[in-house]
């Protein structure tokens, strides 16, 4: 009987493994951490900081194995290029100590030691697929037509790891301090940033929204973490329904989408948006609206900006970092993915809508941010404006503008971790001490942290010598370009309104008085992830904004591309 | 022609669920009101699905299911841990932040 069953062969994707390699490490990374965790609540103090230091090579053989396999598509094979080699042992193992030597140096938690592990093994493979693959063979797709890796995708990646990693180090003492949350802080970090990788290679809507939802579901629950903070908790609460709200929005656009165009699938989309002029373009343009709707409320533009300064003040401080540099990445990389990319055809419909949200975005983000006395809510609202900043660059349209919006991403991805890295060291148990007054005096105090912090909102403002000021340059340059010149205009007049608020901090931090009791509280130790995090953060800041060349480079050859397989 | 009561079906119950989700105080309600907003889409995509003789809008209806469902779960979490803490789903409550 069964041999008479004809078999009706179902047809599957060709599957690329090599470019799900990042994705496969964070989201694998996350599920095996929390497996590890709900096995083994916690192990004996020797062994866990024995295991812990152990982490440091297992993430170089790891970063060396998975980087090889993301770069040749051949496990092993580029181990095996080098075996025979006796110098490459000895510096294998001169690496393989130095990092065991780190991570012990750093005195981090497994949790934590495991993160930024999967943070580096991403880093790793991105790099591989970048320098290997991407910019040898170009652009190809890794699951049938659902998933594409282009250099554009790939740097998204690398800053969603680096987001994850950094905000790692700086979760790992908040956690121990404030005694909440745990584990599963570091798993929905590592989640959320799986689907912040979905949404910058998505090549279909659904993915594209099933990675939305991946990254803000979990960045819903990381808001309302904080359970000793009833503020932690309305935080959670406001993003969750304006964000489920949104989606709701995006949602609805992606239904007209479909029903003008007849497909989901992003090449598909294109292809026929560039073949046919529709002569009832009602559907498609009101899908348009409402993805800008629902995209918008993810980047915060105005005026879809109101859960932002409540959100970034309740949420927990490291948690902020996150939100602020990889969740609005991640939904600018989707905004330039869809609209740049895909309806590139019909910007002349999309690029007013935008030339307006980036006006009110910038206006309103360095206007409100001025009267605000709380420094992580000042800190929302430029986050508003830098928003509006790379709103610039995606409205115009243009190869130059993506790269400006990409070294735009990656600069302030940097920037902001390392400001609100200084507020979380001195935020103070509860992480409470956030206003003005508790930032004045900081310079004698901390001198250091206030020299850090001083040159974080610096870079912000848009000073020369940062990776801020070289970020602007280009987000203008480019409106400039597009011939948007009211736009870069206002940009510019923007930037000068909102240096007065970062000042203002400094003046707070270098002019300021400690109150009696802030110079009476015992000189809290702040540590050494943390001192890495912002170190980092200001390495990069300044050393890439004197020498800009190679992150400019990275940003020109990092093109959005949607390759139709075959 | 029949499509378009499909798309009026779910336009209404869009706005539906818009006005809920602005005007509605209750906590509960407001997830119920996203709920429905989300169903009118189902509507959508099943409608054009049919329409254009792919699967591709049925397919996508059912994602967009069981992307509710996790949805919801979180928020249930959110109301009812706002329930412990303040023995309130009252919305208009939640006023700690303000600038």
């Amino acid at each position: 009987m069964l041999a008479q069953v004809d078999f009706v062969p179902v047809a599957t994707p060709t599957v690329v493994w090599a470019g799900l390699v990042p994705l496969m490490v964070l989201g694998g990374g996350a599920v095996l951490l929390v497996m590890f965790r709900s096995v083994v609540k916690r192990l004996p103090t020797d062994y866990e900081s024995w295991v812990t230091t152990a982490l440091g090579p297992v993430t170089v053989v790891a970063a060396y194995v998975l980087g090889g396999v993301a770069g040749q598509d051949l496990p092993l094979s580029g181990v095996r290029s080098n075996v025979g080699d006796g110098w490459f042992y000895l510096g294998f193992l001169v690496v393989l100590a130095v990092s065991a030597l780190l991570v012990w140096s750093l005195d981090i938690g497994l949790d934590t030691a495991f993160t930024v592990g999967v943070a580096v093994t991403t880093l790793s493979a991105t790099w591989m697929l970048w320098g290997d693959r991407v910019m040898v063979d170009g652009a190809f797709n890794s699951i049938g037509e659902q998933l594409g890796v282009d250099g554009f995708s790939i740097v998204f990646t690398g800053i969603m790891a680096v987001a994850v990693g950094l905000t790692a180090l700086l979760l790992d003492d908040y956690i121990e301090r404030e005694g909440v949350g745990g584990v599963e802080m570091y798993v929905l970090l590592m989640l959320s940033a799986a689907g912040g990788v979905v949404m910058a290679s998505a090549n279909d809507l659904i993915v594209l929204f099933l990675g939305i939802e991946t990254l803000s579901i979990a960045a819903y629950v990381l808001a309302a973490m904080h359970s000793k903070r009833l503020e932690s908790l309305e935080a959670g609460l406001k993003y969750f329904v304006l964000g489920a709200f949104s989606s709701a929005f995006l949602l609805y656009g992606i239904a007209f989408v479909y029903g003008a165009t007849g497909s989901t699938n992003l090449i598909a989309i294109r292809t026929f948006l560039d073949a046919n002029t529709l002569t009832d373009d009602g559907m498609l343009l009101a899908g348009f609206g409402l993805m800008l709707v629902g995209l918008g409320f993810k980047v915060a533009a105005v005026p879809f900006h109101a859960w932002t300064p409540d959100v970034y003040q309740g949420a927990p401080t490291p948690v902020v970092a996150y939100m602020a540099s990889a969740v609005k990445a991640a939904g600018f990389a989707a905004l330039v993915r869809v609209f740049v990319v895909t309806f590139g055809a019909y910007r002349l419909d999309w690029q007013p809508a935008v030339y307006v949200l980036a006006i009110l975005t910038l206006v309103t983000g360095s206007v409100l941010a001025v009267v605000q006395r709380d420094a992580k809510r000042m800190l929302a609202y430029s986050s508003i404006s830098h928003a509006g900043f790379i709103l610039v660059g995606v409205q115009a349209a243009t190869s130059r503008g993506t790269a400006a919006v990409v070294f735009y991403a990656l600069a302030y991805t940097f920037l902001v971790i390392g400001s609100f890295g200084v507020l979380t060291a001195v935020s103070g148990q509860g992480d409470r001490a956030t206003t003005l007054e508790d930032l004045d005096g900081l310079a004698d105090r901390r001198p250091a942290l206030a020299l850090a912090f001083t040159i974080f909102l610096l870079a912000q403002a848009g000073v020369p010598l940062t990776t801020g000021f070289v970020a602007k340059l280009e987000v203008i340059g480019a409106a400039v370009e597009a011939h948007s010149y009211w736009l870069a205009l206002i940009a510019m007049l923007t930037a000068t309104v909102s240096a007065f608020l970062y000042l203002r901090i400094v003046l707070a931090m270098y002019v300021g008085k400690s109150s009696e009791e802030a110079l009476a509280a015992p000189r809290a130790r702040i540590p050494t992830a943390v001192i890495l995090v912002i170190g980092i953060a200001f390495v990069v800041t300044v050393g890439f904004g004197i020498i800009p060349d190679p992150i400019d480079q990275l940003a020109r050859d990092a093109v959005p591309q949607l390759v139709a397989s075959g | 022609m029949l499509l378009n009561q499909f798309l009026l079906l779910a336009a209404v119950l869009f706005c539906i669920g818009v006005y809920g989700v602005l005007v509605r105080r209750n906590g509960m309600l407001v997830l119920m009101s996203i709920e429905i907003i989300l169903n009118a889409v189902n509507i959508n995509l099943v409608a054009f699905g049919a329409l254009t003789d792919n699967v591709g809008g049925e397919v996508f209806a059912l994602f967009a299911i069981a992307v509710a469902a996790a949805e919801v779960g979180i928020g249930l979490a959110i109301v009812l841990l706002m329930y412990r803490n303040r023995r309130s789903i009252d919305l208009s409550e939640a006023d700690l932040l303000k600038g």
